[in-house]
């Protein structure tokens, strides 16, 4: 479960990228954050895990409320949090197998289990047979599905993705979104931020519109565009 | 921590060393580099210091008898000598006897002074309680009868004083400054390759990684770059110190003084050596990392 109330941010450039967020995510929704380059959008999805900290207001994650937050805490938020990015953030030196693996290894995991879950979210996402590789042989694609892998290695109740098609062609845009829905049916939160309204047309959830850092529309089953009506 | 993660950061950052491959040689080539200036100098400077304390404790005064003195007299002068209160041990050594360490040092040529054509004096060494008292023991000496001479090492001997003394001082100093240079330069390097990696950084902390956890292979990684580091300057130091301590206790051997011998010494400098690698390098890390760590 994921609240905000009342959450203001404000940057030292004195640009307001959170004016008054009021939300609250279920367990098991599928959410679109959507608007326009510097809406806010980011500055939404980077204060759930605590890379950005909110000038007022309260944001409670699972259990963990952020305003109060030690920062020696943060670790243990962020592994309930399984986090995709758009520019996937692999570890260059770590094999393909050893970037899944270090999720687990973080919860200090026995290197068995950690083994056998590593094998089995690297076939759910269709590149068990790249555990060798390097990330920097690998195509977009196939490294944000790698970092989608190690987002969910750990089982965790939210996902959180800030343009994960962003740098993707349709195709691959479309195979990234079968996985996230995959992982929706069953039973985790996926907070998505993104530009693509094809998707969002396509795979109908609520979304959250955000313009000049408030939020203009929260829509259950929305599309890209606001409907006239 | 569980075992299975020390053996797992123990075994990420030996991976690590040789996946970050040219950066993993210049740390190592910089702690090399500093590790051999460290090793040779602290080679001379202990050396230094030994054969400086060895002359020390080792000034005697050679009192030359006058030719022709008889035992009477020569154990008369022996008593006077006994009777200067700086004096530890007095020890007879008869002209044939001078002639023969003449002969070993300079060679058989001198064999021809032998017998009666022996120009050498009856000497009586006179060794002080404490070094710089030698210099009034030779005084007095000069005074006694049937004393032809008192020698102790020529008038150099005080400055001699003076300059061990120095030595000793300075040596010390210059240790301090050495290892001061050698945290510097080795905290420094392992510096520029942590700052390179400060992207990896953040990526473990955006995957839920404790600060602990990020730290440890990196500390360990610099521990192993010390380590490594300490391999050539070893060798180059033992092989270089056998190969100069065969050439010059060879000169020296007739001096009395000798250098600090191989099998202690060498073992006492490697061990250094190699804590000084591991420990900087660790340390080193782990300061470095500390800017990145903090959110």
């Amino acid at each position: 479960m994921i609240e905000f109330k009342h959450v203001f941010k404000k940057y030292p450039n004195e640009v307001l990228a959170a004016n008054d967020f009021n939300v609250k995510i279920r367990q098991g929704e599928f959410i679109y954050v959507i608007g326009p380059s510097g809406a806010g959008k980011s500055t939404f999805i980077k204060m759930m895990y605590r890379e950005e900290r909110p000038t007022s207001g309260e944001i409670k994650v699972n259990d963990y409320e952020l305003q109060k937050i030690k920062n020696s805490e943060i670790p243990f938020l962020r592994r309930e949090l399984g986090i995709v990015f758009q520019d996937f953030k692999l570890l260059p030196k770590l094999t393909i197998f050893e970037n899944v693996a270090y999720a687990l290894q973080v919860i200090e995991k026995d290197p068995e289990t950690i083994a056998t879950r590593v094998n089995y979210v690297l076939d759910l996402v269709g590149l068990k047979h790249k555990v060798d590789a390097f990330p920097n042989e690998l195509s977009g694609g196939e490294q944000q599905r790698i970092s989608i892998a190690r987002a969910i290695a750990n089982k965790p109740e939210v996902v959180i993705a800030d343009e994960p098609t962003g740098n993707l062609d349709p195709d691959t845009a479309a195979g990234i979104m079968e996985i996230l829905e995959r992982i929706n049916s069953e039973g985790t939160t996926v907070v998505m931020a993104t530009h693509n309204s094809q998707i969002v047309d396509q795979y109908k959830h609520r979304v959250l519109e955000i313009e000049d850092g408030k939020i203009v529309r929260d829509q259950t089953e929305g599309g890209f565009f606001q409907d006239e009506d | 921590m569980k075992i299975s993660t020390f053996k797992r950061h123990v075994v990420e950052s030996l991976k690590s060393l040789k996946r970050n491959g040219w950066m993993s040689v210049a740390a190592l080539s910089a702690v090399t580099v500093t590790l051999l200036l460290v090793g040779i100098l602290f080679s001379i400077l202990m050396n230094v210091n030994k054969v400086a304390s060895d002359i020390e404790n080792d000034v005697q005064v050679r009192v030359l008898i006058d030719r022709g003195t008889n035992k009477k007299q020569e154990a008369k002068l022996k008593q006077n000598l006994a009777k200067l209160h700086s004096v530890s041990k007095i020890k007879f050594s008869s002209k044939e006897q001078e002639l023969k360490n003449v002969i070993g040092s300079y060679g058989k040529e001198f064999k021809l002074f032998g017998g009666d054509d022996n120009p050498l004096n009856d000497v009586f060494v006179v060794s002080a309680k404490k070094p710089e008292q030698t210099v009034t023991i030779a005084k007095e000496a000069k005074k006694m009868k049937h004393v032809y001479d008192a020698k102790y090492g020529g008038a150099s001997a005080k400055k001699l004083f003076n300059i061990v003394d120095n030595i000793q001082k300075w040596g010390i100093a210059i240790s301090l400054l050495l290892l001061f240079v050698a945290v510097f330069l080795i905290s420094n390097t392992i510096r520029i390759t942590i700052l390179s990696r400060k992207n990896e950084i953040s990526i473990m902390r955006l995957v839920g990684a404790t600060n602990g956890f990020i730290r440890w292979p990196f500390i360990l990684e610099g521990a192993w770059t010390g380590l490594f580091g300490a391999i050539i300057p070893i060798i180059i130091v033992d092989l270089g110190y056998v190969w100069l301590y065969g050439i010059i206790s060879n000169s020296l051997a007739s001096t009395g003084y000798s250098l600090l011998t191989p099998s202690v010494f060498l073992f006492q400098i490697d061990t250094l050596l190699i804590l000084i690698g591991i420990v900087i390098g660790a340390i080193g890390s782990g300061i470095s990392m500390r800017r990145f760590l903090r959110i």
